[in-house]
């Protein structure tokens, strides 16, 4: 795959790779699938044609998530085996360390692709991948994607509401009130914003009895199925080599 | 079609092309005032397109009629530019070109240049006039203002506030012949003005509040304007002007303050201080009540109850004002402003332009010495403009001051004593 091509790949595939080598990797919680896809996957992020820059940017809540999660299992995790520190509550164990180093490594494995993954969806293309690949209802997909440009409205609303609170000079205490009151502001702004797309939606006829068109055809191409081919993979890789390794934890099963 | 005020209901038969309105879906474009809440996706084609998908139409058709919609209406914008960066005017004509592009056989537009600066408004009139060389499409408009559509129309009907219809006919019989009738009723008539009061400046220039070096936007970062210098006087109204996107409703709340400066100062004089710190962004809250009164662009942000009498004993309220003195004050801005019969309405039921009059309201009873009022005369027809006009003149001659936000130029006409025009600096966007 060229940096392009990942562009041109179906959003709703991009979805359905994720989930592949989410469901996966929930499965068991032992490093070695975790770096076995870890691995693989690295080798992808370099054609995904993002930027240094861009990569950091965008997958940093996962790469903050991560350490935190590992180290609050490595200080509180379920302790077992031999001990190495103990301090009140905390108790760094043998099992604590690799559940930690599990997790950190589980938490990359399936979060950084997903971000990379999602950086390269455009909304409108995964609404028309929802609509035309996996045919949920238009008016349920094409509401939400309209809907979706609001929130940057409601954002504004809610800075002015609290400006104007504070210009009817009621901002002096009661915070907790006002912030009730500020809430329900919000919810009768968005409501009235709400309808008034609609209006402009149905005065555009939408949701009349006609079968719908698409001005922009999405399908699922060669590009798609190696995408999904590559998950799989991936997806498989991680969990044989677990097995034959011996490290396979099932969930479920403890 | 031009009204007094907005509210109306509707009784009897309606038919579109001899059928019920559902049932001719697309053969109605309609262009409504509010330009944010027309636009549906985020890029310029795929908006123009989603008329014609719910028409059904093949692929090629569409495409072929959004180029189409966009050359009539002067949008000439690649097709995958976002609809986001586009200016007010250009997200009209964007909603023009959307209805267009359905080919409809009647265009409605209720109030589309409301929200718009003087050059969108040309811009929007522009796009329709060329639109309706290019169809035989029916056209009607809603329109407080009549001046500007004036030479598009071949009829024009008044509807009357009280139901029913004032005045039908061409544009000369129903502008010149019955003008003057109209215009006392409160229709905006061109030709017939309304009242200016007249000023009686308080003399000398005593500086209330000063800005230097403003630098101003909503988050620092976001600058939308730099080097702004301006001092208001007592008894005088400055207008602050300019494009829609220039940062007048920034540089008012940054003036009122509510908003920090991102460089600069704001500082109060020591009249207006009162005791209070320099800075009006370090006030409290109550602190601005009798200092600095901020009427929002948005009179929705701004309403607290469900009552206009409640909305308007809020401030008084906070200032601890006996009870008789906050019914004398309610009751006395309910009456000025027309407001009476509505002592009991929910705030947020009320036409645009009664909302526009309470959140002005809200403000005055307070007394504060300086107003900063963003678009306080949108949506008033011609008499209820002229008694706001007339109350702020008496404000100012009382030696309040105002910072009016305006793109009416008859209200800087009536009352500015200076203005301030921001520009767009494209380095800033």
């Amino acid at each position: 795959m060229t940096a392009r091509a990942i562009q041109r790949v179906n959003p709703v595939t991009k979805l359905a790779a994720a989930l592949v080598l989410s469901v996966a990797l929930v499965l068991t919680v032992d490093w070695v699938s975790a770096t076995v896809a870890l691995v693989l996957e690295s080798v992808l992020f370099f054609w995904a044609g993002l930027s240094f820059k861009t990569f950091f940017l965008r997958t940093s809540p996962v790469l903050i998530a991560a350490p935190f999660g590992a180290l609050t299992l490595l200080l509180y995790g379920n302790p077992s085996g031999p001990s190495y520190a103990q301090f009140l509550l905390v108790n760094v164990t043998q099992g604590s360390v690799q559940l930690a180093l599990a997790v950190f490594l589980r938490v990359l494995a399936i979060g950084l692709p997903a971000a990379v993954l999602f950086v390269t969806v455009d909304p409108t293309d995964l609404a028309d991948g929802l609509a035309q690949v996996v045919r949920l209802p238009a008016r349920f997909v094409l509401g939400g994607l309209a809907g979706l440009r609001l929130v940057g409205l409601f954002l504004q609303d809610w800075k002015s509401l609290a400006l104007a609170r504070r210009a009817r000079g009621v901002a002096d205490r009661g915070r907790i009130r006002r912030f009730g009151g500020q809430v329900f502001a919000l919810l009768v702004l968005s409501i009235r914003r709400g309808s008034k797309l609609a209006t402009a939606m149905e005065a555009r006829g939408f949701g009349s009895a006609t079968a719908r068109s698409w001005a922009r055809e999405s399908r699922l191409g060669r590009r798609d199925a190696a995408l999904i081919l590559i998950g799989v993979a991936i997806a498989a890789s991680a969990i044989t080599v677990s097995v034959a390794t011996g490290n396979w934890r099932f969930v479920a099963g403890g | 079609m031009l009204g007094g005020d907005d509210d109306g209901e509707s009784r009897g038969e309606l038919l579109v092309a001899g059928r019920r309105p559902e049932e001719a879906r697309g053969e109605v474009g309609l262009v409504l005032q509010d330009p944010d809440s027309q636009v549906i996706l985020a890029r310029v084609g795929d908006d123009v397109a989603f008329g014609c998908e719910n028409l059904g139409l093949p692929r090629e058709e569409i495409w072929h009629r959004v180029g189409d919609a966009l050359d009539a209406v002067g949008l000439r914008l690649p097709l995958a530019h976002p609809t986001s960066d586009l200016s007010g005017g250009q997200k009209q004509r964007l909603a023009l070109a959307g209805v267009l592009a359905m080919r409809p056989k009647l265009l409605l537009l209720d109030e589309p240049t409301a929200n718009l600066d003087p050059e969108g408004v040309i811009e929007v009139r522009d796009a329709v006039a060329r639109v309706l060389q290019g169809t035989d499409a029916a056209f009607v408009v809603i329109e407080h203002r009549v001046e500007v559509w004036r030479h598009l129309v071949d009829r024009v009907v008044v509807l009357s506030p009280e139901g029913g219809i004032l005045a039908d006919g061409s544009p000369e019989l129903v502008l010149e012949e019955q003008g003057q009738a109209l215009a006392n009723s409160g229709i905006w008539v061109p030709g017939h003005p309304p009242r200016h009061p007249s000023r009686a400046r308080i003399s000398g220039e005593t500086p209330v509040l000063s800005a230097e070096r403003l630098a101003i936007g909503r988050r620092a970062g976001q600058e939308v304007a730099d080097g702004i210098d301006l001092t208001v006087d007592a008894g005088r109204l400055l207008a602050l002007t300019g494009r829609n996107g220039s940062g007048k409703s920034t540089l008012g709340l940054t003036l009122g303050g509510l908003l920090a400066p991102l460089s600069g100062r704001v500082l109060a004089a020591p009249g207006l201080m009162d005791g209070a710190a320099a800075e009006p962004i370090r006030w409290k809250s109550r602190e601005l009540l009798t200092r600095i009164g901020t009427v929002f662009q948005d009179p929705e942000h701004q309403f607290l109850t469900g009552r206009v009498r409640d909305e308007l004993a809020v401030g008084p309220r906070a200032l601890k004002l006996p009870a008789a003195v906050v019914d004398a004050r309610v009751d006395g801005l309910l009456e000025r402003l027309r407001l009476t019969h509505l002592a009991e309405a929910n705030p947020f039921t009320l036409s645009g332009g009664e909302k526009r009059r309470l959140s002005v309201a809200t403000v005055l009873a307070t007394q504060p010495r300086l107003l900063v009022l963003d678009e306080p005369t949108f949506g008033q027809d011609s008499r209820t403009w002229a008694e706001l006009v007339a109350l702020l003149s008496e404000l100012l001659d009382d030696g309040s001051s105002i910072v009016a936000i305006t793109h009416d130029g008859e209200f800087v006409d009536a009352l500015a004593d200076g203005e301030l025009r921001l520009t767009v600096e494209p380095v800033a966007r």
